[in-house]
């Protein structure tokens, strides 16, 4: 920690930065105020988080005071920085390393249960803004779980996942994530799913030693059979890798009763800069089988452009490629495609529209009875 | 398994204790009747509750911001009615306080919605839909540090960054124990606070004698030499007793300085030479004038009346040489506040400088003005012995707890952050 500067910057008023909420869930927007600045003066607001494995990452914009002496992050345009214009969340999606970081660092926390702690603080100035100490500062929670929602290790039938289940009585609306090739137990999406209503388990599929699309089953299973869940409300949601056992689910398993060829609706997402995975020419290719067979009033598709892999919860910073390390434990850079800006976007959008979707299809519509 | 998604949300999810929050149910039927009702369970074991019942509008809504409650514990429009209507569950002991002692947990409310409008017996039922808030004292990175160098019984609470900060001296009233909540939530507004205890301290408790005059002394200096205060921007806010000693250290003491002071429910009656212990022995004193209510409840506003006009025994608040806000409550049964306010005005325009003066004054509020949504009680249990009568009616008593923090938080912004334009920095978010 910087040691702090007395009176000499105390004689001046000192500035005062606030945000709302200051703990917030990963997927909410905050509006960033610095207020009590002299006006017209040029200042960087900056993010700076420490990651879980040691690494730290920032984000600044550069602006100017109004003739109050304010800044306003949700209205006023940076001119410069990690982000520029209008960009309420720009100091989290556009984060990045530090300078002088290892290259190719990704940022994923690891542990659900505490939240990611981003400092946000103003400076003096904006090229250099680094030489001084900050001017005040203010600590944000960001968290993946809500209040209430609880975590449980699923380490039965052989499965290896973890569900998160959300506050209430339920029973709620389930959901079967699948992560990608990347390995491992990624909870992230799960817990934050958890804090939007649906019972949701991360499953490890790769690691089972089984052949894949039994063992999906037997986890589709689990969830649909778990006393706190609606047996005939259950989804799967697949991100890269994870969407070939989602497909299988949704077509050819007789697991999911409802389903003969893919009878149950269909949301594909796909960033058309795509660089690890086809997947704007796999869904255009569904696209053209399902229109073939009748039924591709069921699907709905988002693409976009300029949009990499990686399609994470909204405002996780984006990069364009890190390391990755191969099933034979070979450490590779992999490129995952998008710019910066109109991949944040799309992971706002979608991830709206995903919500939307699972709401529109597990949650009992208005006629239902109660 | 027809049991329905009628989905509850509550945003923000955590958040501080004087932050608003919007409680929105979806998914009902058009036109369905449900309570939305409030629980929480306290440190010492006793359970509080809130209810209130609502009709989903034509789209299956019920926002609690917008809508009206038809009955329950609060009615009409009131975005935080769960909140500042909790009253403990029926057969609890009377004379409860809702109190946080742990500042650095948050509150725990479960907000629930219920099929119908229902008045008792939830805790035999399922909720439709159940969700947890928490509500917070201290901001992320808040820094909680007990204090006792120079014979301080105290707690720092310093906010996030490295400051410097402005620096406040916070005294609570007679009741008891030091209780943190309020300084924890000023240094969430940027304000290094230090809740003071100076009726039980641990030199009091040791040797059996009340402290001196210098005790608060100590206590400002501490402030002063602190690395992350600002050593000309301090500031002392006092509740009921504590603001006795407040208006004594602004007016009389050559070593504090304050910027502004701020007095909620208090008095400058006091024999202005009298140490803490000589202050409540003058209370002893007039405690003949104690009133009792039909159930045996103790009035003690009368103590300190009538107001003297001898100089002795009161503070001479036209000396004063910082701005002093007073927060008055009109129906306050504990301490004669709204007397007291118009003495000290008239003493300062005789004395030239009411234009330090600022009045809150809030008919139908009670002596406790806790900060928002906090529960209203009209009586309470006096240091585990007497029944209390604060006064106050819970609507007006709420409304002027909400409008009296925004102000003061205003007033010491002002004061300590130096903004020259008052009502530019607006506090927006409250």
């Amino acid at each position: 920690q910087l040691s702090p500067v007395r009176s000499s910057v105390m004689s001046q008023t000192p500035p005062i930065v606030s945000v709302l909420p200051t703990r917030g869930l990963v997927d909410e927007k905050f509006k960033v105020l610095v207020e009590n600045l002299p006006p017209g003066r040029p200042v960087t607001v900056r993010s700076l988080h420490h990651s879980d494995n040691g690494h730290y990452w920032e984000a600044f914009g550069f602006y100017t005071s109004d003739h109050r002496g304010t800044v306003n992050v949700s209205k006023d345009q940076s001119v410069g920085g990690t982000y520029t214009g209008k960009e309420p969340m720009g100091l989290l999606w556009s984060m990045c390393p530090v300078p002088g970081s290892h290259k190719g660092l990704r940022l994923r926390k690891l542990n659900m249960c505490s939240p990611m702690l981003v400092n946000i603080s103003v400076h003096s100035g904006h090229e250099g803004f680094r030489d001084g100490a900050p001017l005040a500062s203010v600590l944000v929670e960001r968290w993946y779980m809500a209040p209430g929602v609880k975590r449980i290790d699923v380490q039965e039938k052989g499965l290896l996942g973890t569900l998160f289940l959300p506050p209430g009585p339920g029973p709620f609306p389930g959901i079967l994530d699948l992560w990608g090739g990347g390995g491992g137990l990624v909870e992230y999406r799960s817990a934050l799913l958890a804090s939007h209503g649906f019972a949701t388990m991360s499953l490890d599929y790769l690691s089972c030693g089984q052949p894949v699309f039994t063992y999906v089953e037997t986890a589709f299973n689990f969830i649909k059979d778990h006393p706190q869940v609606i047996a005939d409300r259950v989804g799967v949601v697949g991100l890269c890798l994870g969407s070939l056992p989602a497909l299988y689910l949704a077509a050819d398993s007789t697991v999911v009763k409802v389903v003969k060829q893919i009878t149950s609706p269909l949301l594909l997402v796909s960033g058309c800069d795509d660089q690890n995975w086809p997947s704007f020419e796999t869904a255009e290719d569904i696209n053209q089988t399902m229109r073939a067979a009748g039924n591709d009033h069921l699907l709905s598709r988002l693409d976009y452009p300029d949009s990499g892999h990686l399609i994470e919860p909204p405002f996780s910073p984006h990069f364009r490629a890190s390391t990755f390390v191969t099933t034979n434990k070979r450490k590779a850079m992999i490129l995952w495609g998008g710019k910066t800006k109109p991949h944040s976007d799309a992971q706002e959008d979608s991830w709206r529209k995903i919500l939307s979707f699972l709401q529109q299809h597990l949650c009992c519509s208005l006629n239902a009875k109660l | 398994a027809e049991q329905c998604c009628v989905s509850l949300s509550v945003n923000p999810s955590r958040g501080l204790m004087d932050e608003k929050f919007i409680i929105l149910v979806q998914k009902a039927l058009p036109g369905f009747q449900l309570t939305i009702h409030a629980s929480y369970h306290c440190e010492d074991g006793n359970s509080w509750e809130a209810f209130a019942h609502y009709t989903a509008d034509a789209g299956g809504t019920v926002n609690v911001s917008q809508d009206t409650s038809l009955g329950g514990t609060y009615s009409g429009v009131e975005a935080m009615g769960l909140l500042w209507s909790l009253r403990p569950v029926p057969g609890s002991k009377p004379g409860l306080r809702l109190r946080k002692k742990n500042v650095q947990t948050p509150m725990e409310v479960t907000i629930s919605v219920y099929q119908g409008h229902q008045t008792e017996g939830f805790v035999d039922q399922v909720p439709l839909a159940s969700v947890l808030v928490e509500r917070w004292y201290m901001a992320p990175g808040v820094c909680r540090i007990p204090i006792t160098e120079e014979g301080l019984t105290a707690t720092l609470f310093v906010p996030a960054g490295n400051g410097p900060f402005p620096g406040l001296l916070d005294l609570w009233g007679g009741g008891g124990p030091l209780v943190e909540y309020r300084a924890a939530l000023l240094a969430s507004h940027g304000i290094a606070s230090l809740a003071l205890n100076y009726l039980t301290p641990k030199t009091t408790m040791e040797t059996g004698k009340m402290v001196d005059n210098q005790y608060f002394e100590k206590a400002y200096k501490f402030l002063q030499q602190h690395p992350q205060i600002c050593d000309s921007r301090i500031a002392m806010l006092g509740l009921s007793l504590g603001s006795a000693f407040t208006l004594k250290m602004a007016v009389y003491s050559q070593v504090m300085k304050l910027r502004c002071v701020v007095c909620i429910g208090g008095s400058h009656v006091q024999p202005v030479d009298g140490s803490v212990e000589q202050v409540l022995g003058y209370m002893e004193k007039n405690s003949e004038k104690t009133r009792f209510t039909e159930n045996n409840e103790m009035i003690w506003r009368d103590l300190l009346l009538p107001i003297p006009t001898d100089p002795s025994f009161k503070v001479d608040v036209g000396r004063l040489k910082c701005p002093l806000m007073l927060v008055v409550s009109e129906d306050d049964q504990n301490w004669p506040a709204p007397e007291s306010a118009k003495d000290m005005k008239e003493m300062m325009e005789r004395a030239g400088n009411s234009h330090l003066l600022t009045v809150l004054s809030y008919p139908n509020a009670g002596h406790l003005i806790e900060p928002p949504y906090t529960p209203h009680v009209r009586i309470s249990m006096f240091r585990t012995v007497v029944m209390a009568l604060w006064g106050g009616q819970m609507v007006e008593h709420s409304r002027a707890q909400e409008d009296a923090w925004k102000k003061i938080l205003i007033f010491l912004r002002e004061n300590l952050y130096d903004s020259t334009k008052p009502g530019a920095t607006t506090l927006s978010h409250l």
